[in-house]
């Protein structure tokens, strides 16, 4: 086993460090409690960052997920927050993989170029929430196209979106042998669906720009289908994998935020006479925290490279989501406690970085879930749900 | 036309003399010289879509590739690096011999420096290039541009601007003002990869081992010390006059 550190990820962290340390905390904490960073999100385009998973001969860089997690560590490492734009980067992948040779050409040099945006992924409904094939927005065969009617919840970006991948039931549940069937994946174009869309933002904890959708009858040509209809839940899985290995990337680029800046913080604090980090209670918890993000690493980067294999990962992408947002937040909390008030006061970027990364473990998928995921799949123990 | 921009890979974060062979210690990480990222975005400006070719030069150990990447990657069409062990511990004069002598194979147009070093912080070293090539050198150039065989510099000095011209081939050192460097992009640091990154030793350049190294520098260190503690200090404390103190300080010391 090697542990060497490619060349290519010193590179990677070095340009996108620089480029984030020209958007430094005032500019986040400038766009709460819900502006979107427009000039960061044009800043990673214009360079090809979120073009990193898109090969070559449609316009991206052709790499692999394991660099693409790199680039998504140092932005969350460098203060800035990944949640803006990630999405842009991986949901291109279900076109990629199962689109139509047409839907490729069409679609994804476009997005590679940041012509198109492509950063919502309409699944979760409010009455299904994981049990995805619960879910009740429909997608009705008429003429030669499809009629979209339902509602969809938590489609983060969709505001500053111009696609959305959306899975909507086209064989109704009593019509089809397994619930996983008869779901299908649409690429919706956002641009052109008229008035029957409609898209409203959810106010959150934090700056995520996330929304709830309504479909009123919208109307899609047959185009739109990605892939064969019936297949959606299929297709879906196979890109939770690469959301799982990038989202542990970003809580791991937090928690290395989050143990930095508290270790300087409480190594220059002075009070009693000394500073506040000679003191193990503050200390330990640091301490504790790097270790549990460099184990989170060694899973994550074990999970990406299974996947830039073509091996299984599905276990080590779950594990490595689990641990890396279990890190993180221990790393949050154990910021916030050695930062004491001032954790709270905005200007330290503290509570703003905390309310960001405690989304992780809710998100994409509970905690829970994966617990659950790792008991019944690797561990062959009875469904637990 | 051909622009060769110097670059140099210094240590990264505060830099440390190892007191055994009296030498900036280079075992640590390394980064292209903040400075010189000036040099390469002012040659890639003056470039723009011209078919002017970029190439990156340096003097250093293996791992100075590392910064012509980063030229590379920024945009630079080719690099250099002279190394040779024979090369190590070189003073400014061995120093300016070698990248003349690289230099001298190349023959570009025009020669850009920034205008320091941020680990030794000399500033001279562009004057010596320029002298061993027989070349104009203008330094601190806060403008820059080619027109036909000359370039023309808007130069920063202490009471404002001189504007020179100069016959090419010349020599320049731009101000770390003259603009904000690119960072790379993605394409361009995958692209860096694919472009001609030549290792020169000395024989490559022509040069003899005695005129490189130590044995080539007219330089010794004989010692290291810490500078002089520095001479007592008055602490003045603002009680509503401190300005007028101070003031009165500078007065009394004929600074103002």
């Amino acid at each position: 086993m090697r542990f060497d550190v490619p060349a290519d990820f010193v590179e990677i962290h070095a340009a996108v460090g620089e480029l984030c340390a020209r958007f430094p905390a005032e500019y986040w904490r400038a766009l709460e409690p819900d502006g979107y960073p427009e000039e960061f999100v044009a800043a990673l385009t214009e360079n090809g960052w979120l073009a990193a998973l898109i090969p070559e001969e449609f316009g991206g860089a052709g790499l692999g997920v394991a660099a693409a997690s790199m680039i998504l560590e140092t932005i969350n490492a460098s203060g800035c927050n990944s949640g803006a734009c990630h999405a842009q980067m991986y949901t291109m992948g279900s076109v990629l993989r199962h689109g139509s040779a047409e839907q490729k050409a069409e679609y994804l040099p476009k997005i590679a170029s940041g012509e198109l945006r492509l950063q919502a992924f309409g699944v979760t409904e409010p009455t299904a929430g994981s049990d995805t094939t619960s879910i009740q927005t429909t997608a009705k065969r008429v003429g030669d196209g499809y009629v979209i009617r339902g509602q969809k919840i938590w489609t983060s970006r969709a505001l500053h979106s111009d696609l959305m991948l959306l899975l909507a039931r086209t064989t109704p549940t009593d019509q089809v042998e397994k619930k996983t069937d008869g779901l299908s994946m649409f690429l919706l174009d956002m641009r052109t669906a008229g008035d029957r869309l409609e898209i409203r933002p959810i106010q959150t904890m934090m700056n995520h720009a996330t929304t709830e959708v309504f479909f009123d009858d919208v109307e899609v040509p047959a185009t739109a289908l990605v892939g064969e209809e019936g297949k959606g839940f299929r297709y879906i899985l196979d890109g939770m994998n690469v959301e799982r290995i990038l989202i542990a990337a970003e809580c791991i680029g937090d928690g290395r935020w989050f143990v930095e800046k508290a270790a300087r913080y409480a190594s220059e604090r002075v009070v009693f006479g000394r500073p506040i980090g000679m003191n193990q209670g503050v200390q330990f918890p640091l301490a504790r925290a790097h270790a549990a993000i460099e184990a989170a690493d060694l899973v994550r980067h074990k999970a990406a490279w299974l996947f830039d294999e073509g091996k299984p990962c599905g276990a080590e992408a779950n594990m490595a989501k689990f641990l890396a947002s279990e890190a993180s937040w221990a790393a949050a909390n154990a910021c916030l406690d050695a930062h004491g008030g001032y954790g709270f006061a905005a200007e330290y970027d503290v509570e703003r970085k905390f309310r960001e990364t405690r989304l992780y473990s809710i998100a994409p998928v509970s905690n829970n879930l994966v617990l659950a995921y790792i008991g019944q799949h690797v561990l062959g123990m009875p469904r637990s749900y | 036309m051909k622009i060769a921009v110097c670059v140099k890979h210094v240590p990264e974060g505060t830099s440390r003399i190892d007191p055994g062979t009296k030498r900036l210690d280079r075992a640590g990480e390394g980064a292209l010289n903040h400075f010189d990222a000036n040099a390469v975005e002012e040659a890639l400006r003056l470039k723009g879509d011209s078919d002017t070719e970029v190439v990156a030069v340096s003097l250093g150990p293996q791992k100075a590739l590392d910064s012509l990447r980063k030229a590379l990657a920024m945009g630079a069409d080719r690099a250099v690096l002279v190394s040779d062990d024979a090369a190590a511990g070189s003073d400014l004069v061995a120093t300016s011999r070698l990248l003349a002598a690289a230099l001298a194979k190349e023959e570009p147009d025009l020669v850009l420096f920034g205008q320091q070093a941020s680990d030794a912080d000399g500033a001279v070293l562009w004057a010596a290039v320029a002298e061993r090539l027989g070349r104009p050198v203008v330094s601190q150039a806060m403008e820059l541009s080619v027109d036909g065989g000359t370039v023309h510099v808007k130069r920063q000095t202490e009471h404002g601007y001189d504007t020179i011209e100069a016959p090419l081939p010349a020599v320049v050192a731009v101000s770390d003002a003259i603009n904000e460097p690119r960072y790379p992009s993605l394409k361009g640091i995958m692209g860096a990869k694919k472009k001609p990154q030549d290792v020169l030793s000395l024989a490559d350049l022509g040069v003899d081992a005695g005129d490189a190294g130590e044995a080539g520098s007219r330089t010794t260190v004989l010692a290291l010390g810490d500078p002089p503690a520095r001479a007592d200090s008055q602490k003045i404390e603002d009680d509503g006059n401190a300005a007028q103190a101070i003031v009165d300080f500078l007065a009394e010391k004929r600074l103002i």
